[in-house]
Order: structure tokens, then sequence, then C-alpha cells
């Protein structure tokens, strides 16, 4: 029994804007004779689009309109229409995330994209799509090392760090191949702001209007690079790293054994198209040559990425859906689920006997404001082993007693598991609210606190739900 | 002692004497008190996938994901072309409880606990159990009474428990399985009969059972026959009007209940979900449409 899925990515970044469609199949791997376990066997890209340049009304502005017809013209080149589509991501990547309209340019794609498609952004799930694009999450599995992806984009160089296929780190540096532009006549046209103060820590002056200085533009660009090798441990770190990191820093506790370079900066690396250093009116080759003669390429093993400037969008395609366990509990008619805010139980407060989650979940429920009636959130745990029937009923209990606040809304009671027990305690909260509430419980799901989830249509007669886990702080 | 004990004992004094020993009986006093006492670990309390005999691995976590995916003994290293003692014990202690769980009984404190009346096939004991597996699918006269008296006939669902070739597992899983099956049953709407238990069953015993009983869904708790990776796994045997002589493809079977597989609770609400299912397809087996 095999079901194909079809699943968009759409990545609007500082600099281009791409898309591509892939197709996910699911498969029950599991023997006759065994509970069934669905899972996703094959992803295939079938469609990228050209890379277009991300249309901007201002400098703090996204073309909406623009956009919206260049996504119905690919969709329409693909031959594929929104309806087709079952699952996916639209990001806004790099620096187009800040500007103001971001959000809205969002809310109106992630419609016409098919009615489970996440509209998401932030530099962690950014780093995290990116490095799975490019193979390094694969790689760092298949080798069993830890493998650091670096997507050096328009904008920003976003960064992951898998190990074992298991992202353990990420950071995110205002370090770009358009952060400098220029004209034809080699002016400059645009210099980020961080750029401008980052030339002046150097004693260096840059700004719009002046011409081409090698000496200047090469200064910087290999500061730039110099901060890249601070952020993974290769030099000593100075006070310019903090000032590039957009969010938090890397913790560097851990070895890193392969280095692999994505984004279309990654495509400058060995110097591409012809001589002229400002081919592309920005200082993307520059950037590139300066990385490969850099310690990050000489003094740590370089894998090449299966996919460079389209890894982001790949991965939007390709690496965002999860499947979820395959003996779960669904009330029929309540999917899709958007935009879940995630309450994770913490270790301390899994280890507490059964009967006293209760409390333990009732004092973190009132952390999130859950006004309005549809304000809703999912309890995640990992679960406990080998529960026998009557502590799943103690744990339902515990779990009816701390989520008051929500069973007393219409919404549905949403559980997040990573052990294999979706199936009995949904049955068990089924039946302890008298069958009179709607119970999504599901599992084999792995969430931390800060996420958002959603859970889309039921797959595979029912037996699975793809999930999209929006990693938007980075915490385990 | 033999006379021929007695003679060895007395050469190998002397040659000990020679090579300028003490004889071990005039010694033995003293370091019989160095002999530590403390109750050695039980070598199966181990968990085999987090450990690594290796010595030196080039990638440990590696190696360890690698363990992590299969019960199979890699990493075990050796001693010149042999296994590590701890593997061989170790290899022998799993044994030893696959052997336990084959010869031992269900125990009748399990039974009672649990409220389950017994009934039991035409063997006598284990041994013949074990030797005539066409004896343990029928049951005598004093038995079918025994069941007619305690089940009600035409049950929707009848569930029985039944030891097959792991004890262990019965005991290990059971209930849990049954109670998670008889809640998702319920929220179903499906009424299940009376529960007891059959000492010394085969699978196709439920044919027999239900020739007497004639409920629409016979469902058996049945121990599977052990291996070295668990001697605690349970199967789940269902058939939709089972009877005497009906095709084995007719029955559907849910394998692998354990801890370290389908855990008991989880597989009970799946369960429930598949008998449902069979009920409103009035099949099971491969006629079953999943």
């Amino acid at each position: 029994m095999r079901e194909q899925v079809l699943s968009v990515g759409i990545d609007i970044g500082t600099t281009t804007t791409q898309l591509v469609f892939s197709q996910l199949t699911l498969e029950n791997t599991a023997s006759l004779v065994t509970v069934p376990r669905i899972e996703i066997i094959d992803k295939e890209v079938i469609y990228r689009s050209a890379i277009h340049f991300t249309p901007l009304r201002s400098q703090n502005e996204i073309d909406d309109h623009s956009i919206r017809s260049l996504i119905e013209r690919e969709y329409q080149a693909a031959g594929i229409t929104p309806q087709q589509v079952q699952t996916g991501a639209v990001i806004i990547t790099g620096e187009a995330a800040r500007k103001q309209n971001a959000e809205a340019v969002l809310r109106a794609l992630s419609g016409l994209a098919g009615e489970f498609v996440v509209a998401t952004a932030g530099p962690t799930l950014e780093g995290i799509i990116a490095g799975k694009g490019a193979g390094a999450g694969v790689e760092s599995k298949k080798r069993g090392a830890t493998v650091v992806n670096l997507d050096v984009g328009g904008g920003t160089t976003n960064i992951a760090v898998f190990k074992n296929g298991e992202v353990i780190d990420t950071a995110c540096l205002d370090i770009g191949g358009r952060l400098i532009r220029f004209n034809n006549q080699g002016t400059i046209d645009y210099v980020a702001d961080k750029v401008a103060s980052l030339a002046r820590a150097l004693n260096l002056n840059i700004a719009t209007g002046q011409r081409y200085d090698q000496t200047v533009v090469d200064a910087i660009v290999r500061r730039m690079v110099g901060i890249l090798e601070e952020v993974l441990g290769l030099v000593p770190a100075t006070s310019e790293l903090a000032m590039l990191l957009t969010d938090h820093d890397l913790r560097r506790d851990y070895k890193i054994d392969y280095v692999s370079f994505s984004g279309g900066v990654a495509d400058c690396l060995f110097s591409c198209g012809n001589s002229d250093p400002l081919q592309y009116g920005d200082i993307g080759k520059l950037l590139g040559e300066a990385i490969t003669g850099s310690k990050l390429m000489q003094n740590i093993q370089t894998l090449t990425a299966i996919e460079t400037i389209r890894a982001t969008v790949v991965g939007a395609g390709s690496h965002t859906t999860n499947i979820s366990g395959s003996t779960i509990t669904v009330a029929p008619g309540v999917l899709p689920l958007q935009n879940i805010p995630v309450l994770k139980l913490s270790t301390e407060d899994e280890a507490l006997p059964l009967d006293a989650w209760g409390d333990a979940i009732r004092k973190k429920v009132q952390w999130f404001n859950l006004d309005g009636e549809k304000q809703n959130l999912a309890l995640a745990f990992k679960g406990p082993e080998n529960l026998g029937f009557d502590e799943v009923r103690v744990l339902a209990e515990a779990i009816v007693q701390g989520m008051e606040e929500v069973l007393c809304k219409t919404c549905p009671l949403i559980v997040v598991i990573e052990r294999d027990l979706a199936k009995v305690l949904g049955q068990t909260l089924r039946n302890r609210l008298g069958f009179a509430k709607d119970v999504i419980c599901i599992d084999t799901i792995r969430v931390a606190n800060g996420d958002y989830i959603d859970i889309g249509h039921e797959l595979a007669a029912g037996n699975v739900v793809p999930v999209i886990v929006k990693t938007l702080v980075f915490n385990y | 002692m033999v006379e021929s004990e007695i003679n060895i004992k007395k050469i190998i004094a002397e040659v000990l004497a020679e090579m300028g020993h003490d004889v071990p009986a005039s010694s033995a006093q003293g370091e019989v008190a160095a002999v530590d006492d403390s109750p050695l670990v039980d070598l199966t309390t181990e968990d085999l996938k987090k450990q690594l005999l290796v010595p030196e691995p080039a990638n440990r976590d590696a190696y360890l994901n690698y363990k992590d995916a299969t019960v199979s003994r890699i990493g075990i290293w050796r001693s010149g072309s042999r296994y590590k003692t701890s593997a061989f014990l170790r290899f022998r202690a799993d044994h030893a409880i696959a052997q336990d769980a084959v010869f031992n009984d269900v125990s009748s404190d399990f039974l009672k606990e649990w409220g389950l009346f017994e009934v039991k096939t035409k063997c006598t004991d284990k041994d013949q159990f074990l030797t005539r597996p066409d004896l343990g699918r029928e049951l005598d006269d004093e038995n079918i009474a025994l069941l007619k008296k305690n089940c009600n006939e035409r049950a929707k669902v009848q569930i029985y428990v039944t030891d097959g070739l792991s004890s262990t597992a019965v005991e290990k899983n059971a209930r849990d399985t049954f109670l998670a099956m008889e809640q998702g049953l319920k929220g179903h709407g499906i009424e299940v009969g009376a529960p007891f238990f059959l000492r010394y069953g085969r699978v196709p015993a439920m044919d027999a059972i239900a020739d007497v009983l004639h409920p629409e869904v016979t469902v058996a708790l049945i121990g599977e026959r052990p291996g070295l990776a668990t001697a605690e796994s349970m199967s789940c045997y269902m058939a939709y009007n089972a009877h005497g002589g009906m095709p084995e493809a007719n029955r559907t079977v849910l394998s692998n209940i354990h801890r370290g597989g389908t855990p008991a609770v989880e597989a009970g609400a799946h369960i429930a979900d598949v008998i449902k299912m069979m009920l409103e397809q009035k099949a099971s087996g491969l006629e079953l449409k999943k």
C-alpha cells in the first residue's frame, strides 16, 4: 500500500524567490503481522522553478502582487493546482523576513498554496531547513558524524549543526553576498547597516555612492569570513561576532567533523562565471572565494552539498513534513490544525509520579495566554516507558486535571508524545471525558518548548497524520 | 570415594609436593575466607543495546546507533577466535530465560489476581503439550462443560488468554493488552464476553472454543515461541466466525507485543480497532480489507 503526497516549498529570500514541488511516498514498512508502521520512504523533487529575484517595492517592503503572480505562473508551468497540494511550507528567509509586510505576504501566499501549507519565518527554522535541503542532516547520520551546514545567502548566513541526523545547534549571522551592492558603473548602491558598522570597527568607511575600492571591500569580506571562523570556534570569538549574530550564538561545545556550504554564495566557492569580481553586482563572488581560502575549508573536511542555491526551497518542500506514529487517536473532522503552540513538559516534570503531573501541567498552562475560545495549545511530553493500563488511566486523569483551562473551551484536546502511546492514551482520554470532547493524541513526534505545530488531514486510511514542527526557538 | 579418584589425588599431592607447593587441603582455610560472597549482578539486567564491548571504537556514537537499531548481538568483541566470557555467559543466560518461558506454567496467583477461570486442552502436562501439538488444539467434555457454564454463548467478542510457548509473555502483557482492548471496544459500543485462561493451548484451540461458544469474533492472547532477543513476546490471534476446519488464512494476527516491540497497552488499543473492522466487514485474515 503506497500513497503519494504532493508537497510544495516556496522560499522568499533576501535575493531570490523559488519554488519546488516534491512528491513524498508513504508506505507501511511493517510486516503483515505487526502493527502498521507508515513512513516516508521516498522524497523526490518533481519540479524546480526558475530562480527569480525577489520583487521588492522598496528596501523595506516586499511586492506582494508581483510575488503572487510569480508563484501563480510557476504553478501553471508545473501543471499543478493549489488544490492538489497536500502539504509543504512557505518560508520567508534572510533579511526578507524582517521586511515590514513579511507576515502579510506569508498569509496571502499560504492560502494560494493549498489548505495545509505552513507559512513561517525565523532564522532557527531557516537554518535547519537549509541544512536538511543541503543534505547535511542525512550525511551526519550516514557518517555517524557532526556536520555543520552554512547556508550563505544574500542577506544572512544560517548555520545548523547536525549530529547523527539530529539538529544539535543553530545560529544566524548578518553575513551574505548582497549586503553590499553595486550598479553597472561600479558605484555602491546599497550597504547594509551592519556592514557599515563592521567597516567602522575596521576603521574603514563605506557608503552608498562611493566607487568600488578593492582594498576596502576585500578587507570587509575577509573580516566577514573571519567572523564565520569565529562562530565555528576556529579562531577566538570577538565582539564583532556578537554584533553580526541575529539571535543566539553557537554553543561550540562539540567537535565538528565536516562542514558543507549551501546558499547562492556556495556556488562561488571555487570562483564562478567570468573573471569580473562584480559580475553579479554584489560581493557574493568575493565572499565565496574568501571562504575557499579560509580556515573554514582548510581546517575542516568539506562535504559537497547536494543542493546549493536551492537548499532552502528543497528543504521547505521535502523536509518539513513529518509523519506521526501509526497507532494514534484522531477525532474526525477536526483537522487540519495550524499554528498550535507547544507546551512541553520538562525532564523534571516527567520524573514526577504520574498523579503529580496534573499540577505540573496546570502551572505551565498558565504561562500561555489562552484568551479567546479558539486559543489552544498542544501538551507534549516524551512519555514514560512500559506503562501498564492502570498507569495510563492515572496519566489520563492527570492530563484532564492539568488541562482544565483548555478543556472548558470548544477547541480539541491535543496531546503529542514521543513514545508509542497515543492510541491507548487517546482512547483513555476520550473515555474519561465521556466521549464528549474531540481528542487528538499523536505520537512518534519530537517537539520542544517554543515550537509551533501544524497537524494535517489524516493519510493512509486514517492511520497517520502529517505534522510540521516549526522550530522558532532552539532549546534542546 | 572410588579408588581411582583417591589414587589421582595422591598423585597430584605428590607432584605438588615435588614442585614445592603445599597440598591444597592444608592451605584451603585462609583462601576460602577471601571469597566474595556478595550477590552477583544479574547478567540479564544489562541493556544489550547500550553495551558496547569493542575496546576502542573509532566512532562510539555511530556504533551505539547501529546497536540501537537491532536486537542482534553486534559489537560484542572477541578473545582470539571466541566470544568474550561475558558475552558467552549472557548468551547462555538469555537461552535459560527462553527455556524458562516455555517450561514454566502460568502461575495460579496471576489467574487469581485477574479473576480468570481456567480450562485446559487435552494435554495432561507440559511435556505432553510440547510433544503432542494435536492434543493442544482440543478440549475434552469436562472442559467444554466448564466453558458452557461460565461463558455466554454467541458473544460479539470472546477473548481468552492461553500460555502457548511462553508463560512469561502472558504474565507480562496479557492483562494490560486485555484492559486496553476492552476499553477500546466499549468505546465502540462492542460488548466483550467473560475472559478465561486456557492451559496448554495451541493457536487452533480457538476453533474448538468457537465451536462451543460461537462468538462472532474469537480472540486469543498467546505466548510466542521465545527467542534470544526476548522471551516476553505475545501474539494476538483473531478470527471472525471461527470454527473447526477453518482455513488458516482467515486468522488475523498481531505479533511482537512486548516492551521492546509494540507496548501491551498500545497493542490492545489497536486491536480494538481491528476487531471493529472485522465486525463491520464480517471477515478476518486475508479477507479483511484494511
